[in-house]
């Protein structure tokens, strides 16, 4: 099997690294080599976050670079343009059209780009999805990154099982109904 | 069973695996992990020191009562614990001593990118460097292993991309190490000159031997393939290399220190082109050009600076890049921020209203140097900031009145205090800002001696910063809540305003932490607002503006923050 690469991106606190250890924890079950890198530390606070899973027969590097990624997981709409230059040639992106606003246009310096969505539909495969609405739906605005989680899902050729197995082992019991919800409603949007 | 784990985790396993007894830590990114996934272990014990010196000085009494111990920590955090390590080189260990380092190229949450494995050479330690976490798990067990075979600490390192990736490991079993007998030795372990002159030579003597073990160890391994380009690597370039140029020969270097001669020349002899790719400095370089070998490309080719990527190899051998594309616009950066409710926002905003210089430290609070709050002029390393404000003030006396050190619970513990002894012995008149949020916070929320709790979660003795002002000869100790303005401003500037040193305890606890209560978000009467961005000056990210300023009710915590800073009364619970 090629090795295939998903980039997980998104604004620090919104679960990034949750998501990638779902999808990294359906991906072991299949006897897949699977490798996940994520950041820690300062980029975390409401900075621009990074994770990335790949998988294949034998994977070496854990970074996805530029023009390698088949899909990238976007958590906000801004950083699924960031993130464009990332994509594999035929490559999609899923992204959430949530707008988080980061400093330099809270503090008015730079304004958001209104119609990066668009923009990006102009050059690359997209999929939009409101995940905040679908989270809420699904009992919680924090469920965000098992929505979009859902979204892939239906992009990987996993059986279904692998994905409720990954939800069992990896969220805490005490919201695993929550998440099981969210991650329906994901992946039948 | 194979599992998919963190690099720190599987280290972590490594040394539980090892039999390892001991682990003596401070927190670091991105070596934080290992210490924290050790001591979930009940076989181990595990603690966080308040700096890396006491943690390696700890770890060495452990390995000299005779069990394995193990110290972790970042790759500046090594620069603390320097003087231990040089002399731990000389006394060498009973138990086995590993010593895992956490580098930081591409510097994602450090101040320098510096290169440890020039510490491995100075202090003449054998280094290890796994290259994803299954090597993290085997070179953790080896390291033991050498350690006692050598009688030598063994240093173990690692950067951002192996801490912090996850791949698969295969779980093994712990085998059980009884403590080593303690035999009095002052020969080995008293180092005084009269002992320190002829270990000295048992060092030199012992770095020969490690470096023909390398010629032939488990560490380094010979990968032939296509002979036109030959690659001699370690750690994670070695699986940049296999990425980018999957049929080259490869020579991957897991005993990074000595490293050896002949396997090397042997390397060089079978292919007509050689390359050196690592990270950083060009350590194995230098090393080839000591031993007469041409390289044919290098650092000239692959830079000094930040980490690299297989792009980064591809385009240094000339190979085609993928394709990739942007947007024609420029988009907004997304820097870290302060969080919603974090207690150093309203300390921050009061110093930048103040116009006061700020000498900053090591924390989540380096953030304050970041617009709109801009109040820091300097930020250098764990408890720089009292002493460069006391010299700052020294060579200009006008500067007094207006100069503060803001340093976190954790890095006064780890390093301020001996700033602030310095600051009341040679007379200066500083006011001295320990922003005491009851955790260590950037690094993920570990226990410190200021919290009154343990690594393994066990209440201790909980240390007061005040008392510890008070018994450094400062008279004026205070403790404010930074979430009072008006309060936090007339503190400091009544301590600016007096003659000799002082303290002052900004007290708050962490946002994040799990057992402080948040009150719901405050929301923004749009007929109140007059738009004049007073709430916009604190950087808050749940304050938005589109003509009027807004509250996101998804990221508020209630801190009441910016009701204080609205003079139209429009913002409410």
């Amino acid at each position: 099997m090629e090795t295939k690469s998903i980039m997980i991106v998104g604004v620090g606190g919104q679960g990034t690294l949750l998501a990638s250890r779902l999808i990294g924890n359906a991906l072991i079950s299949t006897g897949a080599d699977v490798k996940l890198s994520e950041v820690h530390g300062m980029s975390q606070r409401g900075g621009s976050v990074v994770t990335y899973v790949k998988y294949g027969d034998t994977v070496h590097s854990p970074l996805i670079d530029l023009g390698e990624a088949d899909y990238i997981l976007s958590f906000e709409a801004l950083e699924a343009g960031r993130f464009l230059p990332y994509l594999k040639k035929g490559g999609t992106i899923i992204t959430n059209t949530q707008h988080i606003l980061p400093m330099p246009v809270i503090t008015g310096q730079m304004a958001y780009p209104e119609n990066v969505l668009d923009e990006l539909k102009a050059k690359a495969n997209v999929i939009a999805v409101d995940a905040l609405s679908l989270a809420e739906q699904a009992g919680s605005p924090k469920a965000v990154n098992v929505v979009l989680t859902g979204v892939l899902s239906k992009a990987m050729d996993l059986p279904e099982e692998v994905w409720q197995q990954s939800l069992e082992t990896t969220v805490p019991p005490k919201f695993l109904e929550l998440n099981k919800k969210a991650f329906r409603l994901g992946r039948e949007s | 069973m194979k599992k998919l784990l963190l690099g720190n985790a599987a280290a972590a396993r490594g040394l539980f695996e090892a039999g390892c007894s001991f682990v003596s830590s401070y927190p670091g990114t991105p070596s934080t992990e290992i210490t924290e996934e050790a001591a979930k272990f009940p076989e181990v014990y595990a603690e966080w020191a308040p700096n890396e010196k006491c943690a390696l000085e700890a770890a060495l009494g452990a390995s000299i009562a005779g069990a394995r111990a193990l110290c972790a920590m970042k790759h500046v955090g090594l620069n603390v614990a320097a003087d231990p390590l040089y002399t731990a080189a000389y006394t060498g260990v009973n138990g086995g001593l590993v010593i895992a380092v956490a580098d930081d190229p591409g510097m994602h949450s450090s101040q320098n990118e510096q290169d440890s494995r020039h510490h491995a050479i100075a202090s003449k330690v054998p280094m290890v460097e796994p290259s994803d976490s299954a090597e993290c798990r085997d070179f953790m067990k080896l390291a033991f292993e050498l350690s006692e075979r050598f009688d030598t600490p063994v240093l173990f390192r690692t950067c951002t991309r192996v801490a912090h990736s996850q791949s698969l490991v295969e779980l093994h079993d712990r085998q059980e190490q009884p403590l080593k007998e303690y035999v009095k030795n002052p020969r080995k372990y008293v180092m005084a000159p009269g002992n320190a002159i002829p270990q000295h030579v048992v060092v030199e003597e012992r770095t020969e031997k490690l470096r023909a073990y390398g010629e032939d160890c488990p560490f380094n391994r010979v990968e032939m393939g296509d002979t036109q380009w030959g690659v001699i690597t370690s750690g994670i370039s070695y699986q940049y290399v296999k990425e980018a140029l999957p049929n080259v020969s490869v020579l991957k270097l897991g005993l990074v220190n000595p490293l050896p001669e002949q396997l090397i020349r042997d390397f060089a002899a079978k292919v007509q082109k050689l390359a050196v790719v690592e990270e950083l400095d060009p350590v194995i370089e230098t090393h080839l050009a000591t031993l007469g070998i041409h390289v044919d490309l290098g650092k000239k080719e692959l830079g000094l600076l930040g980490e690299f990527s297989q792009n980064r190899i591809r385009a240094a051998f000339g190979c085609p890049l993928p394709e990739s594309r942007k947007l024609d616009e420029a988009l907004p950066v997304r820097p870290p921020v302060l969080c919603p409710g974090c207690p150093h926002r309203g300390l921050f905003h009061v110093l930048h209203k103040l116009k006061v210089t700020v000498s900053g430290d090591i924390g989540c609070y380096t953030l304050g140097a970041s617009a709109p709050l801009s109040a820091m002029d300097s930020t250098i390393c764990m408890g720089a900031s009292i002493g460069v404000m006391h010299g700052f003030e020294k060579v200009r006396p006008e500067a007094a009145k207006k100069t503060v050190a803001v340093i976190g619970d954790s890095t006064f513990m780890h390093s301020g205090m001996t700033g602030l002894v310095n600051l009341v012995y040679n007379q200066g008149v500083g006011v001295v800002l320990i922003l005491d949020n009851s955790i260590t916070g950037m690094t993920g929320h570990q226990q410190n001696p200021l919290t009154g709790m343990t690594l393994k979660e066990q209440p201790t003795a909980q240390l007061s910063a005040e008392k510890i002002a008070e018994a450094c000869g400062v008279k004026r100790v205070r403790v404010v809540d930074p979430q009072d303005l008006k309060a936090t401003e007339a503190a400091i500037k009544e301590e600016l305003a007096a003659d000799e040193p002082s303290v002052i305890v900004v007290r708050r606890p962490c946002a994040l932490l799990k057992w402080v209560k948040h009150k719901p978000a405050f929301h923004i009467d749009p007929d109140k607002c007059r738009s004049c961005k007073a709430c916009m000056q604190i950087g808050c990210p749940a304050i938005v503006f589109d003509g009027k300023a807004a509250i996101d009710p998804t990221l508020c915590v209630g801190c009441g923050l910016c009701q204080q800073l609205c003079k139209f009364g429009a913002i409410a619970e």
